[in-house]
């Protein structure tokens, strides 16, 4: 019986939405500050670092894979006490009046459907690129050498500069030209000498270069920035009712505690998703 | 306090025959309605006009007339038992409306309050709850105990006192978007869990009552609030997140 209660009764739904909805709030905060660094004047290499070790510190693996499944659970458990509570009220009121509730609180679904549909945009756009996509940019740094602007490959140990010209794609023909090439990339962001094939170094994968290009894009960039702008709006609504919420449905509720809670609720669900939008309207009107 | 005048009211009523029939809102006019008269007395002359026209009149809930029975189940102007807060819709008066003005009238919407007639659901639902989980158990052999012969805090014992004073009206339902009984049930868990009378069936108590409430079919709390808003009696939230602590402990055991 206590079993089952606590994965199929009301209140033992509302615990993981509760649970969920606040891991999520923490993973906000954290993307935030990568984010962020997209702001800091000729920040590519830095954010390129940070964009590598997200994809590839195993602690940060693990909290990504609780994110993922947090964000699924949390979105269906929602959808489905959603349906659950309309079917709660099969004939409707011929008249209402929304004064006893709250605009975000009453929208909780709406709000957070705009947010699934947002996430799922965005990791086509972004993390899918990182992740999976064969022909995601490699970071290259302009130098220049006597006098003559060349471009180079950077690995990720410091000091490793590799010209460009010297570099193989995975599959194309070493010897073009004069000079056979002296490099090859395997495995997307692994370089080997070509000659003797023991690998050289690593390359950054050019987060930097995909996120600034795609909200300065001639075309599509406005609509891109608005987009976002207007997912964090409602981001900042399902905060607004959302974390308080999640206090209440665990059951803290005090008269002591409750009003700190509402206060740094709100002001949570001001600042993170103001702070996220201002990134891409900035990146998008810089020149 | 200003005069007591006659006012014209437009009514738009929800009418249904009986629980399987359809039913639908009906208009009638009501003329020279006193301002000094409670809402309930003003539906008393409404059926009194309906029966000398030969009509049926309209069914709705009523008893004490004073707040404490909770039986005035009306939806009036969208709202649980209509404007003004803290308030059953027997203690509404109609010096709360203008001359001219059109109310809406309707039932509860529940699936757990189906309707039996007009405006008069079916709240079984809560006694069923009750039922469930609502009691305390006591020495019936004879040495009766003296009540205040167990210490209780006075802080618990006014917020025990607080919750007792839920009356089982369903506006919390009614108001509620998601049809949730939360608060209802919250009060009816806190009111034992706070006393040491309440202690010795608190983790059956809090289950089998949830339990119930689910089967009943009503909704699940998204905490807007509206409900301690709409509340006569001014149940708090504090009451849900109570039961919910008190649900988390007793599942855990
Ligand atoms: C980063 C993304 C998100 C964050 C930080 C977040 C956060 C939260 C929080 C803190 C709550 C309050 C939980 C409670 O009342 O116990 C909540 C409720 C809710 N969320 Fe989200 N959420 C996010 C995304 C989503 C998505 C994608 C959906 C998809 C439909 C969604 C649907 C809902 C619904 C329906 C509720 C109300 C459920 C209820 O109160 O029972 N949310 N969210
Ligand atoms: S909690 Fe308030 S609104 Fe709900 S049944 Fe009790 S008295 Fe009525
Ligand atoms: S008739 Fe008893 S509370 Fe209104």
């Amino acid at each position: 019986m206590a079993k089952s209660a606590l994965l199929k009764s009301s209140i033992a739904k509302k615990y993981w939405m509760a649970l969920t909805g606040l891991f999520l709030c923490l993973f906000l905060a954290g993307h935030l500050a990568g984010n962020l660094q997209l702001l800091v004047p000729n920040n590519a290499l830095n954010f390129n670092q940070y964009a590598l070790f997200m994809t590839s510190n195993p602690a940060v693996k693990l909290l990504s894979y609780l994110t993922y499944i947090s964000i699924l659970f949390h979105a269906i458990d929602g959808i489905l006490l959603t349906i659950q509570n309309k079917k709660a009220r099969p004939i409707g009121y011929a008249k209402t009046d929304g004064s006893s509730s709250s605009f975000a609180s009453r929208n909780m679904a709406v709000l957070g459907t705009i947010i699934l549909v947002f996430i799922a945009t965005h990791m086509v756009n972004f993390w899918a690129k990182m992740h999976f996509d064969k022909n995601m940019p490699l970071m290259t740094k302009t130098i220049e050498v006597q006098g003559n602007k060349q471009v180079f490959y950077v690995g990720t140990q410091v000091g490793q500069y590799f010209p460009v010209e010297q570099v193989a794609k995975e599959g194309e023909k070493l010897e073009q030209g004069m000079m056979p090439k002296q490099f090859v990339i395997k495995n997307k962001t692994e370089l080997h000498y070509s000659q003797a094939d023991v690998k050289t170094a690593d390359l950054y994968k050019d987060l930097y270069k995909i996120t600034l290009d795609f909200f300065k894009d001639a075309k599509y960039g406005l609509y891109f920035t608005i987009g976002y702008v207007l997912a964090m709006l409602a981001l900042a609504f399902h905060l607004w009712h959302g974390f308080q919420s999640a206090f209440q449905s665990l059951g803290a509720n005090s008269s002591k505690l409750t009003p700190a809670i509402k206060f740094f609720g709100k002001a949570f669900a001001i600042v993170v998703p103001l702070l996220f939008a201002i990134i891409p309207v900035i990146l998008h009107f810089k020149k | 306090m200003s005069a007591a005048k006659n006012i014209n009211i437009n009514l738009k009523i929800w009418r249904q025959k009986n629980a399987s029939s359809k039913g639908s809102m009906e208009t009638y006019k009501l003329d020279n309605v006193s301002t000094a008269s409670s809402f309930l007395e003003m539906l008393d002359q409404l059926n009194e006009q309906l029966i000398n026209e030969k009509k049926e009149p309209v069914a709705f809930d009523h008893d004490c007339r004073e707040g404490i029975c909770g039986m005035c189940s009306l939806y009036i102007n969208g709202r649980a038992h209509g404007p003004d807060t803290g308030i059953t819709t027997c203690q509404l008066h109609m010096r709360m409306f203008n001359d001219g003005d059109t109310i809406y009238i309707e039932p509860w919407r529940s699936k757990a309050f189906p309707v039996i007639k007009d405006l008069v659901v079916d709240r079984t639902a809560f006694d069923r709850i009750q039922q469930a989980g609502g009691f305390v158990s006591v020495n019936t052999s004879g040495n009766t105990i003296d009540a205040n012969s167990i210490p209780v805090p006075k802080d618990d014992a006014d917020k025990a006192f607080e919750a007792a004073a839920c009356i089982g009206c369903g506006a919390c339902v009614a108001t509620c978007k998601n049809g949730s009984a939360m608060l209802f049930v919250g009060a009816k868990v806190s009111q034992y869990a706070l006393l040491p009378q309440g202690k010795v069936e608190a983790t059956n108590r809090v289950l089998n009552m949830v339990r119930q409430m689910d089967e009943e079919g009503f909704g699940n709390c998204t905490n807007t609030g509206a409900c301690e808003i709409e509340c006569p009696k001014g149940i708090s939230l504090e009451n849900i997140a109570r039961m919910n602590r008190e649900f988390l402990k007793a599942s855990v055991k």
